[in-house]
């Protein structure tokens, strides 16, 4: 069954490549932004990211060895295993600052709010394909997209963890107008929206519209987010068109980027490769997402084809949020650059979800 | 129909596929755009600004609010006091600056130089605190040479300042520097590595709004760390001032009396429950701590076996002695097994079991009902009432009169007490509830213990009639320009389980106490104030004594604790209060003359609550 001929030949070797690249540029720029300035102290972060890579391509293997169809009768499964995981975290995750998001399995921990992206995704895609028409997903229709993906969001939002859990509300609206919304159902939603939002405003607190606005806006908390943006804008504007160089970032050897290899790597990259290297960068994943876009162009099956917009909407929303933050246009949310950032939860996520697109790809001219 | 349903949706994916590339292209421009703008149009900016890391953060610390007493008497301030810090980034040549400095002020190369190297190169940028607390000549030097001396600079800070010393110590606390554990528990979000918290006492218990909160500032610097300019403000909030409950003259005036003694006084209004005094001896100089105590004395205090350290007011469990009789008389009669009419015959002893258990007065009382058992503190009446009631219903009324649990006040470390019950003896020791072992109970001895302040509560409580209040420390918090933020509210927590003639006889027994004639508590007496109270002795531990005072030598970590518990006027009653004297033998010599001295200074100068009040309200517009 697995080595059919026609698989390998369709095996999508590009994808692989501009993957395999990303891997490389985010262990380099992990390498630097924890390697501090002169004193060259190194912390074996990297090496850790390396072999959760290693991990990761075991794990994006195992992902396209079966026939992704599968996935459509084992994704109600697979969606509760994952919310069972995500209350779980609520009552035995580990605390680190303030929040709980991990679970521990011995030597590592995992986060299950990664691997709930893609158990929606895999739920979503699932119902749209059955119920997705012509005219567009009525009220109705969308009832049960809507819990499917509200409950995770509320488990999320209590951890706290604000960016995975609005992440996961994007890839779910992304997906569900990709499928059409009728165009009356849309109305009603947005009717409601404009109704309820100034409805709910009134009624918060005043410390927490302060919240709000100090969220959607970082330069009214200048010695907090408002800060930390500032100082990336000033270490990604300060590597001009050609970088300060490998190891050569003040700004991050300064320690003034805070998580400066985890939500703030893009900063560490411009500021050290400049214009040149970022823009690269943002081009391979540019690259990346129409890539998956065109698997889903050469799907014959509805279920192959929204899957792949559904990770490639995960991939576009997570580089959109990461790199528009660390310039400033977007709120400051803790959001992973996808197979940059470190993080071994988040690179294996991203893996299993190559692997899944490669699945997708390697079987469309199969029709079981 | 599904052939022709698939090739259909073929094509209309295709159609939306289209449109989500163009979304994701669009969304790509507009990262483009923004990289383009930040690093190659406004970039050479950003370049001189990543230099020399041009922005930084610079915080101020609000003044930490202040504690008053009840009539805005001043107890805790804040005095300035000056840090010398140093950047070392800054301050190039570094060995130049530190020679010129140390030219300046009384200091060695050698102690900047231990200082600077225990932080790493990261913290090249941070600013580094050399010496606490320079005095203002040091000051003025450094100063007068400022410019001659690159990336040192000199911050105000404040520093807590306790005005009376020693007074009221355990009650308002000390600060310190915040813990690796504190800081990890999440209790004090927010806060740094070197802040000071309160560790104890109000500064503890009131330190979210003592503290106020922190603003800042990002601002921009020059090559030499010189601020040029400041970008964004966040103003600071001072912390706000608090009232205590307590009255400094009355304060000071017990911690007088507790000179030279180990023990307490709680002095209570049985109106409100507010905290007129609370003393506890020995006690300690929270100054000593401000710049963080030495250890030799911190091990001196630590270690001293009268323990200043421990507010005994509140976490000082002791046997109460006869101050329980007033437990054991009111459920004595609402229990039924006594009424105001019966009586037992004292004749210095009492037989129960295979043992006899004696009565503090040999020859005896002869008869005795329970007014006059209070009067004389007859232990055999108590033995007897105890034995029928059972130390179950005993633990009781204890509890339902506040023994046994804390009393709620507002402060950490408060103790429980203990109330004993036959089943807790059976869980705690294995062996059953022996009968004999309540008789002890009732008279105060044996497994008993209570605090100072729940005795005060007891006592204010039957005082004003049954109404058992919250103690309450803080009368009222305000903001620096005095707005009110919180007043406390007398908060009832719970009723003597006595009807108003239970009391009334526990009272008339009380009363006699100090004005009968055979009152154990007469020297207590004072002409023009109607004193109620009652004495006690509890001993320390029973057997070894006995034997001690049959061999005419007791030591004093063996003698008895004193106890004196009274409330004033008798009628309407303004102030109850509290006394023990560790090891201090009898109550009515050693603790009952420091009650009658603290209620005398109480009405001084015809003093009543409601003159008080209005004093009060002129010093504070004073103020």
């Amino acid at each position: 069954m697995m080595f059919d001929r026609r698989l390998v030949a369709c095996f999508n070797w590009g994808l692989l490549g501009l993957a395999f690249v990303l891997g490389c540029v985010g262990c380099i720029a992990i390498y630097s932004a924890v390697t501090s300035g002169s004193n060259g102290v190194q912390h074996p972060l990297y090496l850790k990211q390396l072999i959760w890579y290693g991990a990761g391509l075991a794990a994006m293997v195992v992902s396209f060895c079966f026939n992704y169809k599968k996935l459509d009768r084992w994704a109600v499964f697979i969606y509760i295993f994952g919310i069972l995981l995500l209350i779980g975290v609520l009552f035995m995750g580990k605390f680190v600052s303030g929040s709980r998001r991990w679970l521990s399995l011995g030597p590592v921990s995992f986060q299950p709010s990664e691997l709930i992206k893609l158990a929606v995704i895999l739920i979503l895609a699932r119902y749209y394909s059955k119920h997705a028409n012509l005219k567009g997903l009525t009220l109705r229709q969308l009832l049960v997209p809507m819990t499917v993906t509200l409950i995770p969001f509320f488990l999320i939002v209590r951890q706290p963890d604000l960016g995975t859990a609005i992440l996961l509300v994007l890839i779910a609206a992304s997906m569900t107008v990709f499928v059409k919304i009728e165009r009356r159902s849309l109305f009603y939603l947005m009717i409601t929206g404009v109704v309820t939002i100034p409805m709910v405003w009134f009624y918060l607190k005043g410390y927490q519209k302060q919240r709000i606005l100090t969220f959607l806006s970082p330069d009214r908390d200048p010695l907090g987010a408002g800060y930390h943006i500032i100082q990336s804008k000033i270490a990604i504007g300060s590597g001009m068109l050609y970088g300060k160089g490998f190891l050569k970032g003040t700004q991050n050897a300064l320690n003034f980027l805070p998580e400066q290899h985890t939500d703030f790597i893009f900063s560490v990259l411009a500021e050290e490769w400049g214009f040149f290297g970022a823009a690269i960068v943002l081009i391979v994943f540019l690259m990346l997402i129409l890539w998956c876009l065109n698997i889903a162009l050469g799907c014959r099956d509805p279920f192959g084809t929204i899957l792949s917009v559904g990770i490639a909407a995960m991939i576009f929303w997570q580089v959109f949020i990461n790199i528009g933050m660390v310039m400033g246009l977007v709120p400051v949310v803790g959001v992973p650059l996808p197979f940059v950032s470190y993080g071994g939860s988040s690179i294996i996520t991203m893996m299993i979800c190559i692997g899944l697109l490669l699945n997708v790809s390697m079987r469309r001219f199969m029709f079981e | 129909m599904k052939k022709y349903f698939e090739t259909l949706d073929i094509d209309w994916y295709k159609q939306r596929l289209t449109g989500a590339i163009f979304c994701a292209m669009v969304a790509f421009v507009i990262l483009f755009l923004r990289l383009f703008h930040l690093q190659l149009v406004a970039g050479e900016n950003y370049r001189r600004l990543s230099e020399n890391n041009c922005i930084r953060l610079q915080y101020t610390d609000p003044p930490r609010g202040l504690i008053y007493d009840r009539h805005g008497v001043l107890l805790v301030e804040n005095r300035p006091s000056f840090d010398l810090s140093i950047i070392l980034n800054d301050a190039k040549p570094v060995d130049e600056t530190i020679r010129k400095l140390t030219e300046l002020i009384r200091t060695t190369p050698d102690e900047i130089y231990g200082r600077v190297s225990q932080i790493k190169g990261a913290a090249s940028y941070n600013q580094l605190i050399l010496k606490q607390d320079i005095g203002r000549e040091s000051l003025a030097a450094i100063e007068a040479r400022k410019y001659d001396l690159p990336g040192i600079a000199i911050g105000v800070k404040s520093r807590r300042y306790y005005v009376n010393e020693n007074s009221a110590a355990h009650l308002i606390g000390y600060l310190g520097e915040i813990n690796s554990e504190e800081l990890k528990s999440g209790d004090y979000k927010g806060f740094r590595r070197g802040d000071s918290i309160g560790k104890f006492g109000i500064e503890k218990a009131c330190e979210g709004p003592l503290r106020g909160e922190r603003g800042g500032s990002q601002v921009e610097v020059d090559a030499t760390g010189r601020m040029i300019r400041a970008l964004k403000k966040v103003d600071e909030k001072p912390g706000a001032n608090i009232y205590l409950t307590i009255d400094r003259r009355i304060q000071m005036r017990a911690e007088e009396l507790l000179e030279g003694k180990a023990g307490a006084v709680v002095a209570v209004s049985p109106r409100t429950g507010e905290v007129i005094a609370m003393a506890s001896s020995p006690s300690f100089n929270p100054n000593a701590f401000v710049s963080g105590i030495a250890h030799k004395e911190w091990q001196a205090l630590i270690s001293n076996p009268q323990r200043p350290m421990e507010n005994k007011a509140i976490q000082g469990e002791y046997p109460p002695g006869s101050v329980y009789k007033i437990v054991t008389a009111i459920a004595g009669l609402e229990e039924g097994v006594i009424d105001e009419n019966s009586s037992f015959f004292c004749p210095g002893f009492y037989s129960f079991g295979n043992r006899v258990f004696r009565c503090w007065e040999k020859r005896g009382h002869g008869t005795m009902d329970v007014v006059s058992a209070i009067e004389a503190s007859c232990d055999v009446f108590f033995y007897q009432t105890g034995q029928k009631l059972g130390v179950d219903r005993l633990a009781w009324y204890a509890k339902a009169c506040g023994l046994g649990s804390p009393t709620g006040v507002a402060l950490d470390h408060e103790a429980p007490g203990l109330i004993p019950t036959a089943n807790w003896k059976l869980m705690r020791t294995g062996v059953p509830w022996q009968a004999g072992e309540t008789l002890s109970v009732a008279i105060g001895q044996g497994y008993d213990l209570v605090t100072p302040i729940q005795m005060a509560c007891l006592t204010a409580a039957v005082a004003n009639g049954g109404k058992r209040f919250r103690p309450s420390i803080v009368k009222k918090v305000e903001t620096v320009d005095g707005r009110l933020v919180e007043a406390t509210v007398p908060e009832i927590v719970g009723l003597i389980p006595a009807t108003p003639r239970t009391l009334a006889l526990v009272k008339k027994g009380l009363w006699r106490v100090v004005n009968g004639e055979r009152g154990t508590a007469r020297r207590v007496r004072i002409e023009d104030i109607d004193i109620s109270g009652k004495t006690g002795t509890a001993q320390v531990c029973s057997r070894k004594v006995e034997k001690m005072k049959r061999e005419g030598d007791v030591e004093t970590h063996f003698k008895s604790h004193a106890w004196f518990v009274a409330f004033a006027p008798s009628d309407n009653p303004e102030i109850a209060l509290c006394v023990l004297i560790e090891h201090g033998e009898h109550g009515s010599t050693t603790a009952g003359p420091i009650a009658r001295e603290l209620i005398k200074t109480y009405f001084e100068g015809g003093t009543s609550e409601n003159v008080i009040k209005a004093q009060g309200d002129r010093s504070l517009d004073e103020g």
